[in-house]
């Protein structure tokens, strides 16, 4: 029987399920993650087929969700030395790249940039022809100046790809055909800086991901997993080959909370609906639409840089099971802080001197933990009235955040997932203001690393469509049909394929009557 | 004269989204725009209208075109420079200054950019006091400075030189030469002598966003509250949005915002109707601020401005009230910038008489 394993890398757990072709749980196990995200894994993988007992050669994919490329952008470290050609003379030369860097980023990635002639319109038409002996200099120049990989961005290249294409054939030429370049038009979109700074954080984190996708393949190989491919999971819920992840690393730096929704949505089978997903230190809401996340609409902030590609609509509270609960004056005080794992020491419950939401629960008696070190005696002098105080405290937190991700006042259903859901009052769930119920799903505490499991392979088209030969209908259909083959190019199974996603943008002054239109396509992996 | 910083610029984007009143565009690629000439020229000279002489000559510079393509093709920096040489040689002297003729939104942060790139001082004053959408709709223009002769160059060094019989013409002329250059153009208008700046500007604009930016960043405690004493404006209602409606009329986002009341306004509800800016208030059926005084739309916690385009259902807000300059109270301008001019059929009564009936 085909067998898939789904591996998710969280701040405090690393999970990992085995699921069977109906995406039946056939196993699962939680270890701890290591500083070196990589170890985690490993430990994960052996865990999960020890435990499972099934038969290597049975697993035909591995998806992973991993934190390796966000870690290393937030930490500042192993980051590659970075050659940025822009292809915008004479336009935008008023911003350098870089520019919108915090400083301590900016040399972590080595501070080389060049801006050189060429890019286009937003109708298409050349700014200027792209300058190929000026792009040959700078590259020579990069490799000179010691640059590991290049990212490169060109003015409205969203619209035309011509010119990152081009010099990404002479970079070749001049570098050698291994030399790894990143093409701005294959992450961001519409916004220049953000689209560039995507880029640059892409092309830094390339040797991070080199090593952790080889690591996680000689993994695979050890244990026996002689056919499974190995696929990573996307800020969008979907996959993405080995290959094209050394590529293009960056689409990982939010799958995790991706992850999570998109295993709620499986373990719940709800299209529609808000997912709150509560974990040690921060709970994150975000909202389910037609079955996957839906995305924001404003610039998303990776280790400080104003970036544009697609990421989930997130809230982030600091409210989670560890957090730190204060008593003040005449009031009590929730958070941020928090204790995380340490609250096996530090938290009242354990023998520690710190009050957290987990104690609260446990005090209030609407939670249990199996746990002998825990002793409910050293809860004692904790009163009621702070305690109803806390309770309704951490309840209107989350009240407030649901409300935030609602795009209108109808009650909607509730997933809770996550290990530090139990912060939540059971006999609260009928009432949460504008919720019509709360789920608890079996296996919620595995919902990320299901949800990496069960992520399903898509294929994009995004481009403007003229309509002087035919109607915006036909080119909507078009689009679709267009979008759905690439799906099934991609690997997924042609009977499964479904359009998720229809985006369309009027372009105004554009003789022709254009728009633009962008078309999501998703199905099953074919295995 | 003083100087500004990057941290002064950064205060005055922030300062400059208050005054934007929900509209104007985004002032970020304009403050990068002004942090990049700033780290390789230095600070940009700030200048109070008083200091500059009768006879002096003051350029006014912004940017025309959609901020989708802004955003994406950001200009060359020295575009101003050739306008300038122009309009210098045409008015037969050099131009001391430059200027903003909109200081809420993008246009703030702009002619900071063009000044500290082209090495020339910027007055503290502006054309409105806050954003509005069209070219007359400024206090020179109710003074008879015309906007022509007026520069409108590309990245590319295509220039433009318009004269045209009136403001209204100026508007279209330009509009249609941005779009055939590229959607994305820097223009150069409504020129004027220190004694014009004097009489027909809103002054010390600059140093109010700076301030307002700075009272919003240093005031953890009580933002807004700080903001208001210090543009001596009004706590108009705090709610929450819970509907929101858009629709696009000939290039303008019109539409309006429904916020329920939360605190002490609970029970009370708050309709805010916009056109690119927030245009009128009404709480309970009963219109509590217009056009032209500025209403905009902050985080309740934050008290960071929220555009017309990033409302959304859910957010806990405060909208405030700030009077505009007092020369936006007259007749002749309310013909202009006027409720009716907008297509409510109302009076305009300045925000200070609505608030001390309540």
């Amino acid at each position: 029987m085909p067998l898939r394993i789904g591996i998710d890398v969280g701040g405090t757990h690393t999970d990992a399920v085995i699921l069977d072709e109906k995406n039946n749980l056939i196993y699962a196990v939680k270890t701890q993650t290591t500083p070196d995200v990589t170890t985690g894994i490993l430990n994960a993988l052996r865990d999960v087929l020890k435990g499972s007992g099934v038969d290597p050669e049975e697993i035909q994919a591995a998806m992973l969700g991993t934190t390796h490329c966000t870690n290393a952008i937030v930490e500042r470290k192993r980051l590659n030395r970075v050659g940025v050609i822009r292809i915008a003379k004479p336009a935008t030369l008023a911003i350098k790249p870089l520019r919108a860097f915090p400083a301590d980023l900016r040399e972590a990635v080595g501070n080389l940039w060049t801006i050189i002639t060429g890019g286009h319109e937003y109708d298409g038409r050349e700014i200027a022809p792209l300058d190929e002996k000026e792009l040959r200099e700078a590259a020579r120049k990069m490799r000179e100046q010691k640059a590991e990989t290049i990212a490169v961005c060109s003015v409205f290249s969203p619209v035309s790809t011509d010119h990152e294409k081009r010099a990404a054939e002479i970079i070749a030429e001049e570098l050698g055909h291994n030399f790894p370049v990143t093409l701005s038009h294959e992450i961001g979109s519409i916004g220049l800086l953000e689209r560039e700074s995507a880029a640059i954080l892409n092309a830094a984190v390339i040797s991070v991901a080199e090593a952790a996708i080889s690591a996680f393949e000689n993994a695979m190989r050890e244990a026996g997993l002689h056919k499974a491919k190995l696929y990573l999971t996307q800020n969008d819920g979907t996959l993405m080959s080995a290959d094209y992840a050394r590529k293009y690393p960056i689409r990982t730096v939010a799958s995790g909370p991706t992850n999570s929704i998109r295993g709620a949505a499986h373990l719940t089978q709800l299209q529609d609906g808000i997912v709150v997903d509560i974990g040690g230190t921060t709970t994150l809401v975000g909202a389910l639409v037609r079955g996957f996340p839906r995305e924001s609409a404003v610039a998303v902030e990776i280790g400080g840089v104003r970036t544009n590609f697609r990421m989930p609509d997130l809230i982030a509270i600091g409210c989670g099971g560890g957090t730190i609960v204060r008593k003040t004056d005449s009031d009590v005080e929730i958070g941020p802080q928090s204790v995380g794992y340490d609250i096996v020491r530090k938290g009242l419950a354990w023998g520690g001197d710190t009050i957290t939401t987990t104690d609260v629960a446990l005090a209030s008696g609407y939670a249990k933990i199996d746990d002998p070190r825990i002793d409910l005696n050293r809860l004692k002098n904790l009163d009621g009235s702070f305690l109803t105080r806390a309770v309704s405290k951490i309840i209107s937190l989350v009240e407030n955040s649901i409300d935030k991700m609602k795009t209108s006042p109808e009650p909607l259903p509730v997933v809770l997932v996550g290990g530090g859901g139990i912060i939540i009052p059971p006999s609260h769930y009928d009432k949460l203001k504008g919720v019509s119920r709360v789920i608890r799903p079996e296996h919620f505490q595995f919902a990320n690393a299901i949800g990496a499991a069960i992520a399903q392979v898509s294929g994009e088209i995004d481009r403007i469509f003229t309509l002087e030969h035919m109607s915006r209908d036909e080119a909507i259909k078009q689009a679709k049909e267009m979008a759905i083959q690439e799906a099934i190019r991609a690997g997924a199974k042609p009977d499964t394929v479904q359009v998720v996603e229809v985006d369309e943008i009027p372009l105004a002054y554009l003789p022709g009557n254009a728009i633009r239109i962008r078309v999501k396509a998703a199905g099953a992996l074919s295995m | 004269m003083r100087l500004l910083d990057e941290r002064a610029v950064e205060d005055i984007a922030i300062g400059a989204a208050v005054l934007g009143t929900g509209g104007g565009g985004d002032p970020y690629i304009g403050k990068l725009m002004a942090i990049d000439a700033i780290s390789e020229h230095g600070p940009i000279k700030l200048l109070s209208p008083d200091e500059v002489n009768d006879d002096d000559l003051v350029i006014p510079t912004a940017m025309m075109g959609a901020p989708t393509v802004i955003i994406e093709k950001i200009p060359r920096g020295d575009e101003a420079l050739e306008a300038f040489r122009i309009l210098e040689r045409r008015f037969g002297k050099k131009a001391v200054a430059t200027m903003s003729i909109e200081a809420g939104g993008i246009n703030s942060t702009i002619p900071l950019a063009v000044a500290a790139r082209l090495g020339v001082p910027v007055v503290d004053c502006d054309g409105m006091g806050r954003a509005f959408p069209e070219i007359q709709m400024v206090v020179p223009h109710l003074y008879g400075v015309k906007a022509t002769p007026m520069i409108i160059v590309d990245e590319k060094g295509n220039l433009v030189m318009l004269d045209t019989i009136d403001n209204t013409w100026t508007e279209r002329i330009s509009r249609a030469a941005t779009v055939v250059m590229g959607g994305s153009t820097v223009i150069a208008l409504y020129t004027m002598t220190g004694k014009q700046i004097k009489e027909a500007t809103v002054h010390g604009s600059i140093t109010m966003a700076e301030t307002i930016g700075r009272i919003l960043r240093e005031n953890k405690k009580n933002p807004i509250q700080a903001m208001l004493e210090y543009v001596k404006g009004y706590e108009i209602f705090k709610g929450k949005i819970v509907d929101v409606m858009r629709r696009t009329v000939a290039g303008f986002a019109r539409g309006e915002a429904r916020l329920e009341g939360i605190d002490e306004y609970s029970g009370h509800e708050l309709l805010i109707r916009f056109q690119n800016e927030n245009l009128v208030a009404i709480r309970d059926g009963e219109i509590v601020a217009s056009v032209p005084d500025l209403i905009t739309v902050l985080e309740a916690e934050t008290g960071q401005p929220i555009t017309t385009e990033g409302l959304r259902y859910g957010y806990r807000a405060v909208v405030v009230g700030i009077p505009c300059n007092p020369k936006w109270r007259t007749p002749k301008a309310l013909e202009v910038v006027g409720p009716r001019y907008f297509g409510y059929d109302i009076d305009y009564i300045p925000i200070e008489e609505r608030m001390r009936k309540r």
